[in-house]
């Protein structure tokens, strides 16, 4: 029954109020609100982005970007907004700063060190046993 | 009285964990072997008391004896007797007591089926698991007793945090923590190897299956943890980088590590130090996990009672073990021979070079999560370090191993020469780049993280066909009959390494054509989300176990026809007034049709967020198939018969 | 004794860890420090609870060292502090300002008529705008603001009697 109904409705464009609406009013500024919150922390969740959680300050929060976003503020400009208020500690990305740089340069530091100081082993490690003649080396 | 015994119980199990430790300990440095067998008693006697202690704590959650403080706030009479045994480790006490509990399973597993270890190695096994048993029992009985008494007793409980109310509690924590306390065998092995100052294939060999075993609980383990999120938090979020998710995929990146440098120590005799030092950091990764958890240092989405006093406890107790490790590791190193020769461009270095990526990507994990915590200890401010940080830093780290991972497989031992493999591979490598760059704009979208992830996962997946191709030709019979009698260890290799595929594929889709959309419905409406159309039937009151349910029922189709029926709750748990989202799932192979339930806006409106989410499956089917090869892979002969001088041709 | 220094280094990074966790257990990681501290309060502009057509503003306050204490009715750790603020009141030591955050108006006063009014002013923000101006993550929050309408201090979380002694009325001795 139900079935037959929805597909009555689907011939019918006239009952177009059938069709549910977006949340949101517009949907470009919802996909920009989401996209930004996706990056910022609720502060008042044990850890959980904006877009993600259902506090009543995370709601509030999302009100103010929508609102800010209609005053037609950049991101950055939103986001500056809110660590003015709440400090970095709303980013998920850390910005890039003197504290942070070991967070953003550490990876590639590790990664390079890392494989520099295995080229370096394996390369030491070949010399030496060769000088032993490669006594233990060949039969394992 | 039952609380009261298995308190007792427990004492009695620190006391032969202590006699464990001693006389195996002893016994081993002595060569007294009256001493050694006494501590393999007391190893089983220890993990028959706690046996004890666990199912007393069971039995008081199971008869709801609000008298005992810790089943009062973490149960409740109305509680499905299911989450009541899993409330056992739903909270602090009760978590540690399943960690004591898995330890003392795996040392009388360790007792059972090491009957080959020659015995002063085996006492020296044992009495490392003694000493990591004392600490957590002591811990247990000092600050954390599960059995401590409420006088007078609560009517009734403080119920299991509603979001803990979902079979994923029953399964997921236990076999976490098979994974996590697994990795202590593997350090016992590292600890008796350096004792006695020798470092064989053959450690390598007994220390592998062990390993294996561990690795594949974990893996498992954090599959279930991620489903559960994935369904439960009603966002349809896998992986959120949260500080303890971190916490159980650093010991798997360095377990997985541990794995394939077990693989080249047992065959060609080398990275001894290396693989040594992987076992011990593939459990002190666990033992971190396990402080950061429980300490408070760090916040996290799993709200544990946190308390500064027993992270204490934990940090003296991590320093000692972790500490004690490594200093030993220090003194003994020196000492350890090379072992096989092998040139620069051979599956050892590569092997190897994919080791080090696997510990720098731990090494990246545990920065991102520890630097918050850093900069706070030095009064440098606060900051958030999430998921858009991981995102970033973790994919171009991890994406040389992967390259590797489908060149090593063809790389011979010893010696390999770089320009045979590489005629060796152009077809492999010009099919993952055409799909790469094609698929995806059948798909719709092009994007180059999209391509990039395609790429990735063929490279993988074509390496392993032309492998496979290979050796099939060097046999006779049929196809599947071939395929069948190829070794187990490769068979198991090539199963895991396409999951590792698998997995690629599943995120590389959900990430790149998720579709999303929050509407509001109302009874009656339709919304079209990519090419499925969602109807709102209506919204009916259902009452629970133990909850008031508002139950939505949604019919999905696609051109016109009916694919799925969803029925996503709003639920008002009454112990707690806590009120849950339950999506709706309908799970493909290509799509999960995903319904979730947002607040009333209206009389009649909801707000309904529908998600369509491509090949999310295959991230969890990923991982499986992970575990699945290293179960195929333990299966090999080689493991089982020691006797047998058996050389399979694979590692 | 060279040689062997590479084998120390894993000892030597843990040890390091360990000084940091060690550290870490006596930091909240949950306190957000304000970002506001030795900056303007924030201006605004709000009606005043139970007085009619009466506004509030920063701007007033100009010249004298006072406090600004978020507070709900539905706040449970504002009543842990309510004590303190009313004592405070009593000693007549500083001005304390009221602003109820995200409250109705009869909850509130039922509050204060029920529990004393140890305000001077309430200022009433209802959809909780001036909070976020101001930062505010948890109720109940407290800033101190010197003469020149400079935020000198945040307290988070209820005003305790040892966070009252030794750090708000200490620092507010100093700026009168």
């Amino acid at each position: 029954m139900m079935k037959k109904l929805w597909g009555i409705w689907l011939m019918l464009p006239l009952l177009a109020w059938a069709q549910a609406q977006p949340l949101g009013d517009d949907p470009a500024v919802e996909a920009r609100l989401k996209a930004l919150s996706t990056e910022l922390r609720c502060l008042v969740c044990q850890n959980q982005t904006l877009a993600d959680s259902t506090a009543p300050l995370a709601e509030d929060l999302r009100r103010e970007i929508r609102e800010l976003i209609a005053k037609g503020m950049s991101d950055k400009e939103i986001t500056e907004y809110l660590v003015a208020r709440y400090g970095d500690f709303v980013r998920y990305r850390p910005p890039v700063k003197a504290q942070t740089m070991l967070l953003w340069v550490g990876p590639s530091v590790l990664l390079v060190g890392g494989l520099a100081g295995l080229w370096l082993a394996l390369r030491r490690r070949n010399q030496i046993l060769v000088d032993d003649n490669d006594e233990e080396g060949e039969e394992a | 009285m039952i609380p009261e015994l298995g308190h007792f119980a427990l004492i009695l199990a620190l006391l032969l964990a202590t006699t464990q430790a001693g006389f195996s300990l002893v016994g081993a440095a002595r060569g007294n072997e009256l001493w050694m067998t006494a501590g393999v008693s007391a190893a089983r006697g220890q993990f028959f008391f706690i046996g004890i202690g666990f199912l007393s704590l069971a039995y008081a959650f199971y008869s709801n004896d609000f008298s005992v403080l810790y089943v009062a706030s973490n149960s409740n009479s109305a509680l499905p007797v299911q989450y009541r045994l899993a409330a056992l480790w739903g909270g602090h006490e009760g978590s540690m007591l399943l960690w004591a509990t898995t330890l003392a399973l795996w040392t009388v597993a360790v007792t059972v089926f090491s009957r080959h270890l020659p015995p002063v190695f085996k006492a020296r096994l044992l009495g490392t698991m003694g000493l990591i048993s004392i600490g957590f029992l002591l811990f247990i009985l000092l600050s954390s007793n599960p059995f401590e008494r409420l006088i007078p007793a609560a009517m009734d409980g403080r119920d299991l945090n509603p979001l803990l109310q979902d079979p994923g509690m029953v399964f997921h924590p236990p076999v976490l923590y098979m994974g996590y306390v697994g990795f202590s065998v593997a350090f016992g092995f590292a600890i008796a190897a350096l004792l006695g100052g020798e470092l064989s294939p053959e450690w390598a060999r007994w220390t592998r299956t062990w390993t294996t075993v561990a690795w594949m609980f974990l893996t498992v383990g954090i599959a279930f943890g991620s489903k559960w999120a994935y369904y439960e938090l009603g966002w349809g979020g896998w992986w959120f980088w949260d500080a303890v998710e971190n916490a159980s995929f650093m010991p798997w990146l360095v377990g997985t590590a541990l794995i394939h440098s077990l693989a080249v120590t047992e065959k060609r005799d080398a990275f001894k130090l290396w693989t040594v030092l992987l076992a011990i950091f593939a459990f002190s990764l666990s033992l971190l996990g396990t402080f950061l958890v429980r300490s408070g240092v760090l916040t996290s989405v799993h709200a544990f009672a946190t308390d500064p006093r027993r992270g204490l406890f934990i940090l003296g107790f991590l320093a000692l073990v972790i500490g004690g490790a490594l200093t030993l590791f220090a003194l003994r190193a020196p000492k350890v021979g090379l072992g096989g020769k092998f040139g620069m461009v051979s599956r050892e270095s590569m092997l190897l070079t994919n080791n080090v990526i696997m510990v720098v990507a731990a090494g990246v994990v545990m920065l991102g999560t520890l630097y918050p915590l850093f900069l706070d200890a030095l009064g440098l401010g606060k900051i958030s370090v999430g998921p858009p940080y991981f995102d970033t830093v973790f994919v171009p780290v991890m994406m040389p191993a992967i390259f590797l991972m489908g060149l090593a497989i063809f790389a011979r031992w010893k010696n390999a020469a770089l320009p045979d493999l590489m005629t060796r591979l152009k077809w492999a490598f010009g099919v993952s780049v055409v799909v790469a760059l094609l698929l995806p704009f059948v798909m719709g979208k092009w994007t180059p993280m999209i391509a990039l992830g395609l790429l990735m996962a063929m490279w993988i997946i074509t390496t392993a066909v032309v492998s496979l191709r290979d050796r099939l030709q060097k046999r006779e019979g049929g196809m599947i009959a071939a395929l069948i009698h190829l070794p187990r260890a490769y068979q198991g290799m090539i199963v895991a390494h396409l999951g590792v595929a698998v997995f690629i594929i599943g995120v590389t889709m959900v990430k790149g054509y998720e579709v999303e959309q929050d509407m509001r419905m109302s009874p009656g409406d339709n919304a079209t989300v990519g090419s499925y159309s969602f109807h709102f039937d209506g919204i009916q009151d259902q009452p629970g176990p133990n909850y008031m349910a508002a139950v939505g029922h949604f019919t999905a189709t696609r051109n016109g026809r009916e694919v799925a029926v969803l029925e996503p709750e709003k639920r008002m748990y009454t112990v707690q007034s806590m009120p849950m989202t339950e999506a709706a799932i309908s799970a493909g192979l290509v799509n999960d049709l995903y319904v979730s339930l947002g607040e009333p806006v209206s009389e009649q409106a909801w707000a309904v967020r529908i998600y369509i989410k491509p090949f999310v499956q295959w991230i969890w089917v990923g991982a499986l198939m992970m575990a699945g090869g290293g179960l195929l892979a333990m299966l090999d002969p080689r493991y089982r018969r020691r006797n047998k001088t058996q050389q399979g041709d694979n590692a | 004794m060279k040689p062997a220094f590479k084998y120390l280094l894993p000892l030597a990074i843990f040890l390091v860890l360990v000084g940091f966790f060690a550290a870490g257990l006596k930091l909240d990681p949950r306190e957000v420090p304000s970002p506001l501290i030795d900056k303007p309060a924030p201006a605004f502009r709000l009606p005043v609870l139970n007085a009619a057509g009466q506004t509030f503003s920063p701007e007033d306050m100009r010249g004298q060292v006072w406090l600004l204490n978020v507070w709900a009715s539905w706040c449970g750790a504002c009543r842990e502090e309510h004590p303190v603020l009313m004592a405070m009141a009593q000693r007549g030591e500083i001005t304390l300002v009221g602003l109820d955050y995200k409250d109705t108006d009869a909850e509130a006063s039922g509050v204060l008529t029920q529990a004393g009014n140890p305000y001077k002013t309430v200022a009433v923000d209802a959809d909780g705008r001036v909070g976020i101006d101001y930062g505010v993550y948890g109720v109940p929050e407290t800033y101190v603001i010197d003469k020149a309408g400079v935020i000198r201090y945040k307290q988070i979380g209820p005003v305790t009697d040892e966070a009252l002694h030794t750090k708000i009325l200490p620092l507010i001795k100093g700026l009168q």
